[in-house]
């Protein structure tokens, strides 16, 4: 009987100090960041495959040419999506800005780097809502693809379909993260990290923000650049 | 009075990484941009191969530096950082298995399948072109209602 208990016992973790040395829900945001980019990584070396199994396939800088409020034939690749990237840099910036600041226990520079963080991603959201809405005009969706191969023969639809479900995914993503930093700042405003005595609750909004990045500068170098 | 003079030491040092790890950011992502436009004018498969590997190296290095120091995984213990990133290797098979599997595929079909073959050498025109024919015939269904309007009032 008591060899049984004390062989349990020392195969067991005993407690204490937790070997990663951070907290419960942090290393439970990384873990589902990790399932997360399988996921993500499922759905870009999917479109890899099947652009490679494709002998031709559009020319991003043919397709991704126009802004919002550009004259009708304008060609300008790559402009607008610059924009984009550089919008979510900026709102991560701001969000580690905030993190750093509840460290520190700051609570209005918390809420100011928070609301920064929420307008970035309100504005890239508005971007790609016009950036869809455009391609839509132009005949692009799900099962409809108007653009040619870069080589001028006839295209298939994979290359609408991918494009949409992958920035689609991606911009829920966005989405949920401009919802949880909301749910952050509501938090803030109303002390209730004051009241826990840790902001630890926006390093992992943070996390999830980062990764929304990090996922963005995957998409934009698999869609946009090559 | 020393505890606060610390704290304040550390976040002027965060402050001064944050900085550091924005301008290389947005560096990378000038370089990758400048790549890009200088893509458009190349027709060279090899040479475009070369910038697409680029860009994908400093597609990783701002992986890198996102994870690194805006996820804090640098700072923290090392068990952590091996827990994440170790699974993560899984990406080196799935990416090379993956992409050789859809070279092969198209390989083959292009050695066997000579419709396939025939389908990708074929130049087409712009498909706007079948969108405007649909618009005249509309437009000429229209004329000729109108055009029939009148005869059935005779």
């Amino acid at each position: 009987m008591s060899t049984t208990t004390t062989a349990t016992t020392t195969k067991l973790w005993g407690g204490g100090k937790s070997p990663f040395d951070v907290e419960y829900g942090k290393l439970m945001m990384w873990y589902f960041l990790m399932s997360d980019a399988l996921t993500f990584g499922a759905f870009l070396i999917s479109y890899g495959t099947i652009r490679f199994s494709t002998n031709g396939w559009p020319d991003p800088n043919k397709v991704f040419k126009s802004y919002p409020f550009a004259a009708e034939g304008v060609n300008a690749p790559l402009v607008f999506v610059s924009i984009m990237t550089f919008i979510l840099i900026v709102s991560s910036v701001t969000m580690v800005l905030a993190v750093q600041a509840g460290k520190e226990m700051k609570k209005k520079a918390v809420a100011i780097n928070l609301i920064l963080t929420i307008i970035g991603g309100i504005a890239f959201l508005s971007c790609q809502a016009w950036e869809w809405n455009h391609l839509h005009s132009e005949g692009a969706w799900w099962g409809m693809n108007p653009f040619l191969n870069a080589d001028g023969s006839a295209s298939s639809t994979n290359f609408t379909n991918y494009f949409f479900t992958i920035t689609g995914f991606h911009g829920f993503h966005v989405l949920s993260g401009v919802v949880i930093n909301i749910v952050m700042l509501i938090m803030t405003l109303t002390d209730q990290f004051e009241k826990r005595g840790h902001y630890l609750m926006i390093e992992k909004a943070g996390l999830y923000w980062h990764f929304v990045d990090l996922v963005w500068v995957f998409v934009f170098t698999c869609f946009y650049l090559i | 009075m020393s505890h606060t003079a610390t704290h304040e030491d550390h976040s002027a040092e965060v402050k001064k990484e944050v900085t550091k790890v924005t301008i290389i950011l947005s560096v990378l992502t000038v370089i990758e941009l400048a790549l890009g436009f200088y893509m458009m004018g190349i027709e060279a498969a090899g040479t475009r191969l070369l910038i697409k590997g680029t860009i994908v190296i400093l597609m990783l290095a701002k992986a890198f530096y996102i994870v690194a120091y805006f996820m804090h995984l640098k700072h923290e213990v090392k068990n952590l950082i091996m827990t994440v990133c170790v699974p993560l290797c899984i990406f080196f098979w799935f990416i090379t298995a993956f992409l050789i599997d859809g070279n092969s595929f198209r390989n083959l079909r292009n050695t066997y399948d000579p419709h396939f073959k025939e389908q990708s050498t074929i130049k087409v025109e712009k498909k706007e072109v079948e969108h405007k024919e649909a618009k005249e015939e509309k437009v000429e269904k229209k004329e000729g209602l109108q055009l029939d309007a009148p005869r059935t009032a005779d």
